[in-house]
């Protein structure tokens, strides 16, 4: 302590260090006035939770009474062996990819289509991103009510093809697909319109020059205009990357997880196997995995994608 | 000093207003799923508060799955209710483990207690004290599409043995009709098979004792024999298509649409299959029938035992004895037989199945009456954990993805972890 501040002063004496500028220009008023409040409430509600979350996995409880019964790391263990959990993280693979390599190329396109101002485009846009204000449930009742083989669509268009009604949600070959299909037709209105605000900022005159250059409509998207809104595209794969690892309340009412638990999300399998069971230790270590997923993918695909391509 | 008067006498004036310091108990209860079950509620208030002005009743409502997430936390804090709606069983005993329960052996008139079928007060008694009081019962049993039954040329009445019951189906569907509709996606209604031929093969003392860990547990002989037969209902493919996406009450539809000749169901179906049927009437009454649960030959089961629900009311532990003065009040036998005769529920009060009406509820109401042990669902009595994962093993023998003995296992590893 002593030897920083006989190391310091010289410096500071030549030009104001931050803290001493920040000392005359009442910026460490406002600092020591504004910073609490916000650290208070940031620990309270996100740094605290996730500290006592991961307390908590390693003890066994049933929510009732006081946490004693440490177990170690039992739960973990469990969760290792817990065939369920495997299919769980697997279908999240799945959505993640399916967000990426579906979802986003298919926004793209019809941003593509639909960023230029006309009335028409205006129609669309809005047609194409209504799915997205849509409430999750509502969106899994909707859809179950679609793929429903005895009263619901499904069994009307069976009804007039004349075939065996066909009941899809609960097929365990088909019913993950299924619930794919509708965070893909969900999720991409949202997308798109991402992509659009980015095309619209792209230069006119660059499209222009390029067109005078004679560069056909597709190169001009692949020279120009995706290069130009490499930025949205980044951050719209981040977006879809956490989204897909969080997706929860469009598999409840559509599937609630079955048939025979395949259709889980880890948020699901959380839910089902922590708080409905009432083992919350176990849900806590679920939802410590999946933190540091979440975490995890995140900050390697922002070293990955963002940090070297620049800017986001 | 005058204007320290004017206030005294303000004050008390104020404080008079009041009536002599109400005492409010509070009720959380599930929400009915008829209208008629909130009436019943209202009047039952409404009555009780005319008798004890100075008590008043705050009853609020819950849908089931929000009430069973938020009450350990609401247990646990100072916003607890005073009553909350219980559905008996292993969750139950974790509550008065953890302490959050009134015994209330000494603020119920004895008198009022021998009103109640000895089955429903020991349901809501452990440790030898009494936490609450039973409100009515649920019996599952078997049943069937007269018009559906007679097509296929099968008398369900001469069905008495699981064999018989296999071989019906066999015929249904042979006649080109689906034998039975369930709500597979619900899970727990397939739980019924399975819990209910265990309660055939092993008994209730067998079950019983399984759940403590006797005789290999949840894993036992008895429970993969359970399984086995179950194994061979699912092997004839009995069930509706689709029956893993369908929930309870779109399978009461389709029973009461005549999708199906038999539904193993709770007496709610009743009401539920015309309810939920797509023209609002279901199967007439005429053509509804039931027949108890076929009996396993060799098991250690008392061919008259039933299996079904306990429901009552919980006292928490800051109460006043004015919560078991209302819990007795709820349940005279006035108020029973009003609820009997709206068809409600089957009253666990004796003497209340004089209001039935409904021809069928009245023999379930004796089925109860003559069955020497009452087996509580066995989601229910295993509580959350094992509960969920018995009817996870009963919906993959459904879809036939594990064995027999890997659903006991699949069972008994969750109860070891309790």
């Amino acid at each position: 302590m002593t030897l920083t501040t006989q190391a310091r002063p010289p410096a500071a004496r030549r030009r104001p260090s931050g803290f001493a500028r920040m000392r005359t220009d009442g910026s460490l008023t406002a600092l020591i006035l504004f910073l609490p409040p916000a650290v208070l409430l940031f620990t309270l509600f996100v740094i605290w939770p996730i500290f006592s979350a991961m307390d908590l996995s390693f003890y066994k409880w049933n929510g009732y009474g006081d946490v004693t019964n440490f177990v170690g790391l039992r739960n973990y263990e469990i969760l290792v062996k817990n065939s369920i959990f495997h299919q769980s993280l697997f279908n999240s693979l799945k959505l993640l990819l399916a967000s990426i390599f579906l979802q986003i190329p298919l926004a793209l396109v019809l941003a593509l289509l639909l960023y230029r101002k006309t009335s028409a485009n205006t129609a669309f846009r809005l047609i194409f991103f209504a799915p997205y204000i849509l409430a999750e449930i509502a969106t899994g009742l909707i859809w179950s009510f679609i793929f429903d083989g005895d009263y619901g669509i499904s069994a009307m268009v069976a009804n007039k093809l004349g075939t065996e009604p066909f009941y899809i949600l609960a097929d365990k070959q088909w019913a993950f697909w299924t619930i794919i299909i509708v965070v893909v037709w969900k999720y991409f209105g949202y997308h798109m319109m991402i992509f659009i605000a980015a095309l619209q900022a792209v230069p006119s005159d660059l499209v222009e020059a390029a067109e005078i250059d004679g560069a056909s409509s597709l190169k001009t998207i692949w020279y120009v205009k995706l290069p130009m809104i490499m930025h949205a595209v980044k951050l719209s794969v981040l977006f879809a990357i956490t989204g897909a690892l969080q997706v929860f309340d469009i598999i409840i009412p559509l599937t609630n997880g079955g048939p025979s638990n395949s259709t889980h999300s880890i948020v699901s399998f959380l839910y089902t196997f922590g708080l409905a069971r009432m083992n919350v230790g176990f849900g806590a270590a679920v939802g410590v995995v999946l933190f540091a997923l979440c975490v995890g993918t995140a900050f390697t695909y922002k070293r990955m994608a963002i940090d070297k391509g620049g800017q986001l | 000093m005058k204007k320290y008067a004017t206030i005294a006498v303000l004050a008390a004036t104020v404080l008079a207003s009041f009536p002599a310091f109400a005492e409010t108990v509070k009720v959380l209860s599930i929400e009915p799923n008829v209208k008629e079950g909130r009436d019943f509620y209202a009047a039952a208030i409404e009555k009780f508060e005319k008798a004890n002005p100075d008590i008043k009743i705050q009853f609020d409502y819950l849908d089931d799955t929000s009430f069973k997430s938020k009450l350990p936390t609401l247990l646990q804090s100072d916003a607890r209710p005073d009553i909350f709606f219980t559905w008996t069983g292993g969750v139950f005993h974790e509550q008065a483990d953890a302490g959050v329960l009134r015994d209330i052996s000494g603020d119920v008139d004895p008198k009022a207690l021998d009103t109640f079928a000895p089955g429903g007060i020991k349901a809501l008694t452990y440790q030898d004290k009494l936490y609450g009081l039973p409100m009515y019962a649920g019996v599952v049993v078997l049943f069937y599409n007269k018009e559906l039954t007679d097509k296929a040329g099968v008398d369900p009445k001469s069905i008495k043995t699981w064999d018989d019951f296999l071989a019906a189906v066999k015929t249904v569907k042979e006649a080109g009709i689906t034998p039975i509709v369930v709500g597979g996606k619900s899970k727990w209604p397939l739980q019924h098979y399975y819990g209910y031929l265990a309660t055939r093969i092993a008994g209730t003392d067998g079950i019983a004792a399984a759940a403590a860990g006797e005789n290999d547990g949840l894993a036992g002989p008895d429970f993969v024999k359970a399984g086995e037969e179950f194994k061979r209902l699912a092997d004839l493919q009995p069930f509706q298509p689709g029956f893993m996406d369908t929930d309870n009450s779109k399978a009461g539809g389709l029973f009461g649409d005549g999708r199906g000749a038999f539904i193993l169901s709770g007496n709610y179906m009743i009401g539920a299959q015309k309810r939920n049927s797509t023209s609002g009437t279901g199967i007439s009454d005429e053509n509804l029938g039931f027949i108890p649960f076929p009996v396993v030959e060799g098991g250690k089961g008392d061919p008259a035992d039933t299996f079904g629900g306990i429901n009552g009311w919980l006292v928490s532990k800051n109460a006043t004895p004015a919560a078991a003065k209302f819990l007795e009040s709820l349940m005279d036998l006035d108020n029973q037989t009003t609820s009997a005769s709206m068809d409600l529920w089957l009253p666990i009060v004796k003497g209340a199945d004089a209001g039935i009406k409904n021809a069928n509820i009245k023999a379930i109401a004796n089925l109860l009456a003559a069955a020497p042990h009452h087996q509580l669902y066995l989601d229910q009595e295993l509580g959350a954990n094992v509960g969920a994962a018995m009817n996870d093993a009963s919906a993959q023998l459904a879809t036939g993805d594990i064995s027999p003995e890997e659903a006991a296992q699949m069972v008994e590893e969750a109860n070891e972890m309790r």
